[in-house]
């Protein structure tokens, strides 16, 4: 129950600024009639999930007649297509000179960071004592560590606006529960091995919880029905609990603004990212 | 309006579906069953995105505060109008106070009511559809409940009742062999592996829902582990965990998944598994690109056809 947690069973590797990025591996593969899947690698890693975001972002610019929608995950970019439109062959021309061509659009349209607020412990993150005494830290420690750097969003899944996040400091690493909780409210924050995630939707789940934040992260009758997308940053901040009833009300008012900047003021420094 | 009486087994308000968003985990939702729900849309004097009920095993039972006008089609629930039958793959009008009652499928599983001028819900993110599992669309996210009123909507209502000519109905009595395009994991298996996937029979269990069909068989020998670095899902996927057991993604599929995908059904094929019950045996059978497009061209040449033909009949 819950999402799978991958980070554990496919360790994160670090961007090796040493190594060359020239003929990075390229596959495209059939999905049925239509769709194609474009495989950069085979790993979860910043650097190839960077290239799958830039392909998303590229296609998604150049709205070709016939593709449809484009679905990125940890190491592929799905493209869905109307063959009758857009011939498999052509479409396969397209990102291939899409993929050879440099990125102009990286520097904009990457690295846009969403602060989220979290109050961390009792009520809000009943599990937070348990992954300090788990990792032999203190409380405050804990939330030292999981607001200090930025969190990769890899891609979104599982249920409606759900990140899977890279990123997360290691020492904070923490099993799931043995038996899952039958409902968890919205907007907890929660840890499951070497992942940390944050449940847009109350759903059942076995992370261990360790706070909770009042945005909302799925607004399906709105026109922008979520805060963040895949490709971009998000870092947790503490807030008391006095803050998080304020912001919950300013959120439910339609008064609550995120904060969404680029990723690079700050002096951010990027773990696992 | 019209009144729910009786909900029937699973009864929920679907379109062609919400696209999009499954790059967010928004699943696309729509028609199990694309080419009845098209059909119906067109017998009803619809465009093909109107929104219609999909009614799964046993349908519903309705009463009609106002008159409407209306198409069945898919599987065949034995349609009553105030106690006449109704033929399937037709469209009638339907008297102000009007039952309007569905029985249990005699042959395929699912069967769509579509009205003229739509089923007016809100729109929810671009789709009508009911996003079971997301709790949006259709009617507050949810299948439909005795005591439901559903809008209809205020358009003036066609005179002509149509019915398709028997030569261009669609078969349930059996899915037969459902073709396949392999990939893109199909390196993941075994010769002897994909050679039971594509030469044994399989039956499709009482573990289906809209959301895939887990399906009972011969295993199927992976080559290593089954499980991959997540991945994009689409209608269609056939994803083979370490059971061995194949499971064929539908309309509510989730976005991304884990285990490794042998093949994935051609999108014209994929509604006689929607048709199909529990006990069904499917066969699989790999295809070209090239084929299966020719199979979409065949069934976007087919509504076509049928919209000219109404239109022609309908002056």
């Amino acid at each position: 129950m819950g999402p799978s947690c991958e980070a554990n069973q496919w360790r994160e590797r670090g961007a090796d600024p040493t190594m060359p990025l020239a003929e990075p591996t390229l596959r495209m593969l059939d999905c049925g009639e239509s769709a194609l899947v474009v495989e950069f690698g085979s790993s979860i890693d910043p650097a190839i999930n960077a290239r799958v975001h830039g392909l998303a972002r590229r296609l998604n610019q150049a709205a070709h007649a016939g593709v449809l929608e484009t679905v990125p995950t940890y190491r592929s970019l799905m493209v869905l297509f109307d063959p009758l439109i857009l011939h498999r062959d052509v479409l396969k021309q397209i990102i291939a000179s899409s993929c050879a061509a440099p990125d102009e659009s990286h520097a904009s349209a990457a690295g846009i960071l969403t602060l989220i607020p979290v109050a961390y412990g009792a009520n809000f993150g009943p599990d937070l004592a348990f992954v300090a005494q788990h990792n032999g830290l203190s409380e405050e420690q804990v939330i030292a560590l999981h607001t200090s750097t930025p969190c990769l969003v890899y891609m979104l899944g599982f249920t409606p606006g759900f990140p899977y996040l890279g990123g997360m400091n290691p020492r904070l690493a923490t099993p799931r529960l043995e038996s899952p909780r039958q409902s968890i409210p919205a907007g907890s924050v929660g840890i499951a091995g070497a992942q940390t995630g944050i449940y847009p939707v109350t759903s059942p789940g076995g992370w261990r919880l360790i706070g909770r934040t009042p945005l909302t992260l799925f607004h399906p009758q709105t026109q922008q029905p979520f805060l963040f997308s895949a490709g971009e940053y998000l870092q947790f901040t503490q807030i008391s609990a006095a803050e998080f009833e304020q912001i919950h009300a300013d959120v439910a008012a339609g008064r609550y603004t995120p904060l969404r900047r680029p990723l690079s003021q700050g002096g951010d420094r990027v773990h696992g990212a | 309006m019209f009144t729910v009486l009786e909900p029937g087994q699973l009864t929920s308000v679907q379109d062609q579906g919400r696209r999009g968003f499954r790059a967010y985990g928004v699943t696309t939702s729509g028609a199990m069953d694309r080419l009845a729900l098209t059909i119906a849309n067109l017998l009803a004097g619809n465009p093909s995105t109107s929104a219609a009920l999909e009614m799964t095993l046993r349908g519903p039972r309705l009463r009609f505060a106002r008159p409407a006008f209306a198409a069945i089609s898919g599987a065949d629930m034995q349609v009553r109008l105030n106690g006449q039958p109704v033929a399937n793959w037709s469209s009638f009008a339907i008297p102000a106070g009007a039952e309007l009652a569905f029985e249990h499928a005699t042959s395929g599983c699912r069967a769509y009511l579509a009205l003229h001028g739509g089923i007016p819900v809100p729109l929810v993110m671009g789709s009508r559809s009911t996003d079971l599992r997301a709790q949006i669309g259709g009617l507050d996210g949810r299948m439909l409940r005795a005591g439901d009123d559903l809008p209809v909507p205020d358009a003036p209502l066609p005179k002509l009742a149509l019915a398709l000519p028997p030569e261009m109905l669609p078969r349930y009595a059996s899915p037969g062999t459902l073709r396949v395009m392999m990939g893109p994991q199909e390196e993941l298996f075994t010769a002897a592996g994909i050679a039971t996937f594509l030469g044994q029979p399989y039956a499709v269990t009482h573990r289906n829902d809209r959301m895939g069909y887990v399906l009972e068989g011969p295993k199927i020998a992976h080559s290593g582990a089954p499980d991959i670095v997540s991945d994009a899902l689409c209608p269609g996927s056939v994803q083979v965990p370490g059971s061995g057991l194949p499971i064929v993604m539908g309309s509510d599929c989730q976005t991304t998944g884990g285990y490794a995908k042998i093949a994935t059904v051609i999108g014209p094929d994929l509604m006689r598994l929607a048709q199909s019950k529990a006990g069904d045996v499917i066969r699989f059978a790999a295809c070209t690109d090239a084929e299966a497009v020719q199979a979409l061209r065949e069934e976007r040449a087919l509504y076509q056809h049928i919209e000219s033909a109404v239109h022609q009949l309908r002056g």
